[in-house]
């Protein structure tokens, strides 16, 4: 048999490869009652919803309000402003921490052991009514007002959770500083560079891919959180579809609106922290692995071949 | 002729720990210069010491003539500030037992990176120059590669590319191929050969006896912090007068 097949190809060509192993696969029960079970849970479930006296067009009625698109808007604002306040606070925090100078190190500790250990409502309801404790804001040359005119709902929510946030990020940043191998600073430095240079040019580049990934949930959380900001009459996505359920009876459909568009904003945040979790792994594996639209045109180029050698 | 590197009494504690004790020595320039000894004698400080990674305790350390991280007024020592220690540090080229590659920076931005951004050249002066090293430590074809994708006796050539690619004046190694499979050290060896040839002042620590002896031009044995014993290659490594150089030669040759 075998002498046969290597006569029938051509010299040289390796032998075929052996046959593969054709078993009968253990059979896994369970798992199709798991699977009955939970699907039998979950139509139990739609089922409830179906009967209730849920008003279901009113949701795409309202979808494209004018008032809920201002407060969508007004969500991913808020969202996107604390972030960089947090963010960049953050940064100097974590640098702060981990300097030599035990005075800035010790108010950076002071900074997040007090904003991390207080709840964020509260800290919300705090700046809000701050008004009772100050009649008048005085930056000597630069601003003087009333502190009502001062503390909008917008910069009550922007402090309350960006201040809030700068206490979680200057953890993370400190994380992944503290990642990054000295070997790689000492190198840096015995090329001559300066600290400031070793920082950013090799520290912070290499601390990112630790980074990034806790930074795109807390992204995530704060859109979450933001809903929080009603406490400072904050117009925003709840608050938008709140008032919108009341003037229109249509209470609890609204907050399943509110519920549809947070998960929109959240998955869309989701594929953002995708790409640029990949963009930061550069050179830390040897391959990047394939974003899902590669995949999918991989996949594609592989079926059209396979058909194409069916077809000759 | 100013002595590239000299030593006077140079002491170095961590905390309570004593790692050199008193080292006292000269490297001429031009000259390869190996550092042996068992593991904890103080060889890697010493080498530290010597771009001003770590500080010393006493004695003094001079480096083409200037002292190392400081400056002298009268008979008061000054320190240097940070700009003037990275400033120093420019001239003296590096080499790690673990390479420390930049891992997020291919080859060739490994290597134009501190003259870019120390040196202030032009990308495309420093480009020339770094693929004409790259070239000559034979990995031309490699440039775009990141250092996950490459070997490490590679890895180990594009950092020592990345040492030579800031002109220094002296080169140090610090066991350069102690992190090696033993079928890649050859191919490191053979690039630090090449530059001995060409004349560059290296300070060598090094388990590579084979080496010490066919490139060196002098060789110290350290144990425990002090200079055992030092000399030309032939005297110190086939015919040792002290008992601790020919117990330790003993066990790695």
């Amino acid at each position: 048999m075998t002498t046969k097949i290597e006569k029938a190809g051509p010299v040289g060509t390796p032998p075929p490869a052996p046959e593969n192993i054709k078993a009968i696969p253990v059979r896994h029960y369970g798992r199709w009652v798991a699977a009955v079970i939970t699907i039998a849970l979950l139509a139990l479930l739609i089922s409830a919803f179906a009967r209730g006296d849920v008003n279901w067009g009113a949701i795409p009625d309202y979808f494209f309000d004018g008032e809920v698109l201002k407060g969508v808007r007004n969500t991913v604002w808020i969202t996107i402003l604390s972030m960089v306040l947090g963010v960049a606070l953050g940064i100097v925090l974590a640098v702060m921490r981990l300097s030599k100078n035990p005075v800035t190190a010790s108010i950076a500790w002071g900074y997040i052991w007090f904003f991390r250990g207080t709840p964020v409502y509260v800290q919300l309801l705090v700046w809000f009514n701050l008004g009772l404790v100050f009649d008048y804001i005085n930056i000597m040359p630069i601003y003087k007002d009333e502190w009502s005119d001062f503390m909008t709902p917008f910069l009550a929510a922007l402090l309350g959770l960006g201040l809030n946030e700068a206490a979680y990020m200057a953890e993370i940043c400190r994380a992944g500083i503290q990642s990054v191998d000295e070997g790689q600073s000492e190198a840096a430095q015995a090329l001559g560079m300066s600290h400031a240079k070793t920082l950013r040019r090799v520290v912070l580049p290499q601390a990112m891919r630790v980074i990034v990934p806790p930074t795109g949930n807390e992204f995530i959380n704060m859109l979450k959180t933001t809903s929080l900001v009603i406490a400072v009459q904050y117009w925003d996505l709840l608050q938008a579809t709140s008032e919108v359920g009341q003037n229109s009876g249509a209470t609890a459909e609204m907050l399943f609106l509110a519920a549809a568009w947070y998960l929109i904003l959240t998955s869309v945040l989701s594929v953002g922290q995708y790409y640029l979790e990949r963009y930061y792994a550069r050179g830390s594996s040897r391959s990047l692995p394939a974003t899902p639209l590669q995949r999918v045109r991989a996949n594609l180029l592989s079926f059209s071949n396979r058909s194409g050698g069916v077809g000759a | 002729m100013t002595a590239m590197v000299k030593a006077e009494g140079v002491h170095k504690s961590f905390g309570p720990v004593q790692v050199l004790k008193g080292i006292d020595l000269e490297v001429a320039p031009r000259e390869v210069f190996c550092l042996i000894g068992p593991s904890g004698s103080g060889k890697s400080t010493f080498l530290r010491c010597i771009n001003h990674l770590e500080k010393i305790n006493s004695g003094r350390l001079y480096v083409d003539g200037d002292l190392v991280g400081y400056r002298q007024k009268g008979d008061k020592l000054y320190e240097l500030k940070d700009r003037e220690v990275a400033e120093k540090r420019r001239d003296i080229g590096m080499v790690f037992q673990r390479f420390n590659l930049f891992p997020h920076m291919t080859a060739l931005e490994n290597v134009i990176e501190a003259p870019v951004q120390v040196k202030r050249e032009t990308k495309a002066v420093a480009r020339e120059r770094a693929l004409r090293l790259l070239d000559r430590v034979g990995l031309g074809d490699k440039a775009g590669n990141y250092p996950s994708q490459l070997s490490g006796g590679q890895q180990q050539r594009v950092a020592i590319a990345r040492a030579l690619a800031m002109e220094p004046k002296l080169m140090l190694f610090d066991e350069p191929t102690s992190a090696l499979d033993p079928e890649l050290v050859g191919e490191v060896l053979d690039v630090m050969r090449g530059l001995a040839e060409e004349g560059m002042t290296m300070i060598v620590v090094t388990h590579e006896m084979g080496f010490a002896r066919e490139v060196g031009d002098s060789v110290v044995f350290m144990d425990d912090g002090v200079v055992v014993e030092s000399g030309q290659p032939r005297e110190v490594l086939t015919n040792p007068r002290h008992e601790r150089t020919k117990s330790f030669l003993s066990k790695v040759l």
